[in-house]
């Protein structure tokens, strides 16, 4: 009994090491990578890199575009963002602070729409589009709403409302309404009281929704590969073509790169705010 | 006292209007719309771009039985939910037990790594493992080749037999942290004093998982098994359109990739709605089995 015990510690060590060694080993390696210089990419793969070859990163940037990819996906998720939580937050508030007729039904479509994925109405939302740019080929002849970055960024805030406005809801409704009552004393109006009192209230919940949309939309390809066909694509698209490019040439230098110029941002992001990341998880922000 | 007059009364419901009036209208064209779209689709055929659209009603469905590319995308899609439920739920399970239990030094680093995973893209988490399968460069052969195990090595996203476990790896590289971190949540807030009592009776620690830590926690395990179901349907399309492609000739195909290949390859978009409808009736089906399969009375502590 004992041996088993003082024999299990260190096989846990040894086991729990081992598995985050599987994590840490490939994103390590794929950072070594990218500073290789061709040649190096033959033989075996552990050796490390000779230099700082950091031509590998203005590749990417320039030749392979990855620079102008990072900005369309800065646009995109900035924006995203900005439409979810400029529609949600009202909407979340009025759900759990009102009484009015059919907000049942509007609860349990949110609550529904928890379990439409996107992956399965990509298809019809990308025909619509190409139908109301064909209805529209009078006004705009290169179509208005394929290869649009604001379109984009509107589909992903609409497709993260149910998400958004489930988790705000039950938070506002844990917010005592005394605070309310007190500002409409004050003779606060009605939107004064959600924007100057509710809004600052609810900032831990806004920040676990901020976040988890900013992972999704940040991370999205199959909505991006979709609705931007064009020469404007997210870094996420870029990445996927130029994996595609790179390994046909046999030529690895630019895509290792282009892997770490997507990773940093987020691992950075995920350093800084882990804690607040995995709380939220914990209170209800479970999103797959 | 104000808020009964009717003047306030109306004020309130233009309020309630303007709030709700965006979410509702965003949500209703970009989700309601198309998800009504789908199911209307199914019943069709249809090239997408011409007004050529004939009603088949159930006729696609039918086409479904009688497609060997779609009979082996399902036992594919089947196949990688059974391993990778299995296998990540096991060992999430298994780690978060030892993670909270056994207050391991360097916890905060070790959950840290291994939620690392959960904020990478997919598009490089295929990236990443191309570059560890691949062929001649890979990390993996590579490997092989440095321990003089050479008659290891394989062409991994190449063999139809091997491709499919390849994806399945990923899979769990992926996802085996998310899960991790959410049954530590779970188990963290289990009282002490239970496990006190029970070592006292002479409890190991394995006897303690099995009789403690996981009735306790079996509604949590419950939620999130429904839930894997329907992530590892999605991440599997995503994960093989972004590393495979489905291929080699196939092997590793599933629905959801199938679907999208119908739609856009294919130009068959009520064939490929249809499938749409059947992986969502599936993933539904498989949660409510799952839901009725795990039901317990709850405990409580």
């Amino acid at each position: 009994m004992t041996t088993i015990k003082r024999a299990g510690r260190p096989l846990t060590y040894v086991l729990v090491t081992a598995i985050a060694l599987a994590i840490a080993v490939p994103v390590g390696w794929v950072l070594l990578a990218s500073l290789k210089e061709k040649g190096e990419f033959y033989g075996s793969p552990w050796t490390l890199p000779e230099g700082l070859h950091l031509q590998n990163y203005a590749d990417a940037f320039v030749t392979a575009r990855m620079g102008q990819y990072f900005f369309t996906s800065v646009l995109v998720t900035v924006l995203g963002l900005v439409f979810v939580v400029a529609v949600s937050v009202p909407a979340a508030y009025v759900i759990a602070r009102y009484e009015f007729r059919g907000r049942g039904l509007v609860e349990l479509a949110m609550l529904a729409g928890l379990f439409v994925n996107v992956n399965y109405i990509v298809v019809p939302i990308f025909l619509m589009l190409v139908g109301w740019d064909r209805a529209l080929a009078g006004v705009f002849p290169d179509g208005f709403f394929i290869d649009n970055p604001g379109v984009l960024s509107l589909v992903y805030a609409a497709t993260s409302i149910p998400f958004t406005i489930y988790l705000l809801t039950a938070y506002f409704r844990s917010i005592p309404a005394d605070y309310e009552e007190a500002a409409a004393l004050d003779g606060a109006s009605r939107l004064q009281v959600m924007v100057r009192v509710m809004l600052p209230m609810a900032r831990p919940a806004l920040t676990t929704v901020i976040l988890f949309n900013f992972l999704a939309y940040w991370n999205d390809f199959i909505i991006a590969l979709t609705l931007l066909p064009g020469e404007g694509k997210t870094l996420q698209v870029g990445l996927l073509n130029l994996m595609t490019a790179q390994k046909a040439a046999a030529d690895y230098g630019r895509l290792y790169a282009g892997m770490v110029i997507v990773i940093v941002p987020v691992l950075v992001l995920y350093a800084l705010i882990q804690r607040r990341l995995i709380e939220g998880m914990a209170s209800g922000g479970v999103k797959g | 006292m104000t808020e009964s007059s009717p003047a306030r009364r109306r004020g309130n419901g233009v309020f309630v209007l303007a709030c709700l009036l965006p979410a509702l209208v965003l949500f209703a064209v970009f989700m309601i719309v198309p998800t009504l779209n789908v199911f209307r689709m199914s019943l069709y055929t249809w090239s997408g771009f011409s007004p050529d659209m004939r009603f088949v009603g159930l006729g696609n469905f039918a086409r479904l039985l009688d497609d060997a590319q779609f009979v082996r995308a399902f036992q594919n899609t089947v196949a990688l939910l059974v391993v990778v439920t299995v296998v990540t739920m096991g060992t999430g399970l298994f780690l978060a037990a030892i993670m909270t239990r056994q207050r391991l030094r360097g916890r905060t680093v070790y959950r840290f790594v291994l939620y690392v995973p959960s904020v990478l893209s997919v598009v490089v988490i295929a990236a990443i493992f191309s570059a560890i399968f691949d062929q001649k460069n890979g990390l993996l052969n590579g490997t092989l080749r440095l321990l003089s195990l050479d008659g290891l090595q394989q062409i991994w996203l190449g063999d139809q037999q091997l491709v499919l476990w390849s994806v399945a790896i990923a899979m769990v590289w992926q996802s085996l942290g998310y899960y991790m971190v959410l049954y530590m949540s779970g188990m963290a807030s289990i009282p002490e004093e239970i496990y006190e009592a029970s070592a006292l009776d002479g409890a190991s620690a394995g006897r303690q998982f099995f009789a403690i830590t996981l009735p306790l926690i079996w509604q949590n395990l419950r939620t999130t098994l429904t839930f894997f179901v329907m992530s590892a349907v999605n991440l599997s399309f995503v994960l093989v359109r972004a590393m495979t492609g489905g291929g080699p000739d196939g092997s590793s195909e599933v629905l959801l990739s199938y679907m999208y290949k119908q739609a856009y390859t294919n130009s068959s978009y009520g064939y490929g709605m249809a499938i749409g409808v059947a992986v969502f009736a599936f993933s539904f089906f498989v949660s409510l089995l799952v839901s009725r399969a795990t039901r317990r009375e709850p405990l409580q502590f």
